[in-house]
């Protein structure tokens, strides 16, 4: 592995108590961005790449942790949860994996590539009425990561990648608990315009590197390979 | 959302805090069975009571999986189940609503690990403000005498044992209990609690309560607030 330039990590708030961020070697890469839109698989293609160079990847992803993640994927099996519970259910599955799964494989030099992070997080609970602030200020315990890649497309684009796979419109990515429309489809668009809209909103304050998801898989594949290359070099 | 502080219902929220031992819950189920022979419309909401989340913080606890900052979240996330099923839809309607322990158990406990104080008040913004907080204070000696008189085993987080203060059990739940009191005292004049002395008579501590508690219902309902808005 090459050698890297010396490397910081910070936290966004407070962060997690007894954590030296000192010790912290790896990179934390982010893909963002909406349902349907290609994220696991970019992951997945990456993920050989970066290994077949010899670099040593966890991946990750939301509703992953041990502690947490059953008891969200009930909790929405049975749609019986309230927003501000939900998202603060999602926090505790964030925070377990931050200091069980993904602390640890950066202590230890691991790139961690995580689909999806804190953004979609903070995104669902504002759709949802949750002060931003607040819902910014809970997460004050995440690290921030080296680079976020946002893969961006408009609605119109999403609906056929949802039409491609066999669950079709999905309750939670239809924001059907919100009852914006008369059907799944109605709300499905009006759920991802207005998702689309808050992640446009962070896109600066957090520093996303935006990439046009309306492209090819393997054009975005280039496009991301160069830019996470780029930062493996310390450029 | 409406944050801590912005709330309006017609119903009242009456909470008490106390460490384990200090005889709140018998104080809060004695005001319950007065206020509903009075008339009123009574919920109780426990701590720790939301079945969504309860079974990830069982096994949390069971397998000792929780770090400080877990604890907090997961205790959080329950708070906040209670609060948008069991607290504020009640609230609404015109209920009185009994909560043993609240957002300040949290408080007292989370610090006491070492989770930062303005974190924890931060994390909870979404909790409604009470209409009466009473903290039933009772020394140290005396409400380990009840707990450790009265039970057969204490349960890991329940005795701090997760700060690693030592190894027997029963020395670090006194050790934690302690801890707790210590951020229960600091939060009287933060948060206005009121305070209950707890070594007094059940009678005489209930009356104290009920005369407070009194003060507060002269605009209650006795009935179901229901705005059917303009026809």
């Amino acid at each position: 592995m090459q050698h890297r330039p010396k490397h910081k990590f910070e936290f966004y708030g407070e962060g997690l108590p007894g954590i030296d961020l000192g010790e912290l070697q790896g990179r934390l890469i982010v893909i963002e961005g909406p349902d349907g839109i290609g994220r696991s698989t970019q992951i997945g293609m990456l993920k050989s790449w970066l290994e077949s160079n010899g670099h040593a990847v966890l991946d990750t992803g939301l509703t992953r942790s041990e502690l947490a993640g059953m008891g969200i994927e009930q909790a929405k099996e049975g749609h019986t949860l309230g927003p501000i519970a939900l998202a603060l259910f999602y926090a505790t599955d964030l925070a377990d994996r931050l200091e069980n799964e993904m602390i640890p494989a950066l202590r230890a030099g691991f790139i961690v590539l995580t689909d999806r992070y804190i953004y979609s997080l903070i995104a669902r609970a504002i759709v949802r009425g949750a002060e931003p602030e607040w819902i910014k200020s809970v997460y004050g315990l995440a690290l921030k990561p080296d680079a976020i890649f946002y893969l961006r497309a408009n609605v119109n684009h999403l609906i056929p990648r949802v039409l491609r796979s066999p669950a079709g419109f999905d309750y939670w990515e239809s924001g059907m608990d919100l009852h914006l429309g008369d059907d799944r489809f109605d709300s499905f668009v009006e759920y991802q315009t207005r998702m689309l809209a808050v992640f446009d909103s962070m896109a600066e304050q957090y520093g996303f590197n935006v990439i046009d998801a309306t492209r090819s898989i393997d054009l975005m594949y280039k496009d991301l390979q160069r830019r996470i290359g780029r930062l493996l070099r310390g450029i | 959302m409406q944050v801590y502080g912005e709330h309006e219902f017609p119903g009242k929220l009456i909470i008490v805090e106390g460490i384990d031992g200090s005889g709140k819950s018998t104080q809060l189920s004695l005001l319950g069975q007065w206020l509903r022979r009075e008339g009123y419309m009574v919920f109780f909401s426990e701590w720790n009571s939301s079945p969504l989340v309860k079974a990830t913080t069982s096994r949390g606890k069971k397998k000792h999986m929780l770090t400080p900052t877990t604890f907090s979240l997961i205790h959080s996330t329950d708070l906040a189940d209670r609060i948008e099923r069991h607290i504020i839809p009640p609230l609404k309607a015109g209920a009185i609503v009994l909560a043993d322990r609240y957002i300040y158990t949290a408080f007292a406990r989370d610090v006491a690990r070492g989770v930062s104080p303005r974190l924890v008040r931060d994390l909870y913004k979404f909790a409604v403000e009470p209409t009466k907080a009473f903290y039933f204070r009772v020394p140290l000696d005396v409400s380990l005498k009840r707990i450790l008189g009265a039970r057969a085993a204490l349960k890991y987080y329940e005795a701090g044992m997760d700060l690693e203060m030592t190894e027997d059990i029963e020395e670090s739940f006194r050790l934690f209990q302690g801890m707790i009191r210590d951020r229960y005292e600091e939060m009287v004049e933060e948060f206005g609690l009121i305070v209950i002395d707890a070594t007094r008579s059940i009678e005489a501590q209930q009356n104290e309560v009920r005369s407070i508690v009194e003060r507060e219902l002269a605009d209650v309902p006795k009935h179901a607030v229901v705005n059917l808005g303009p026809e």
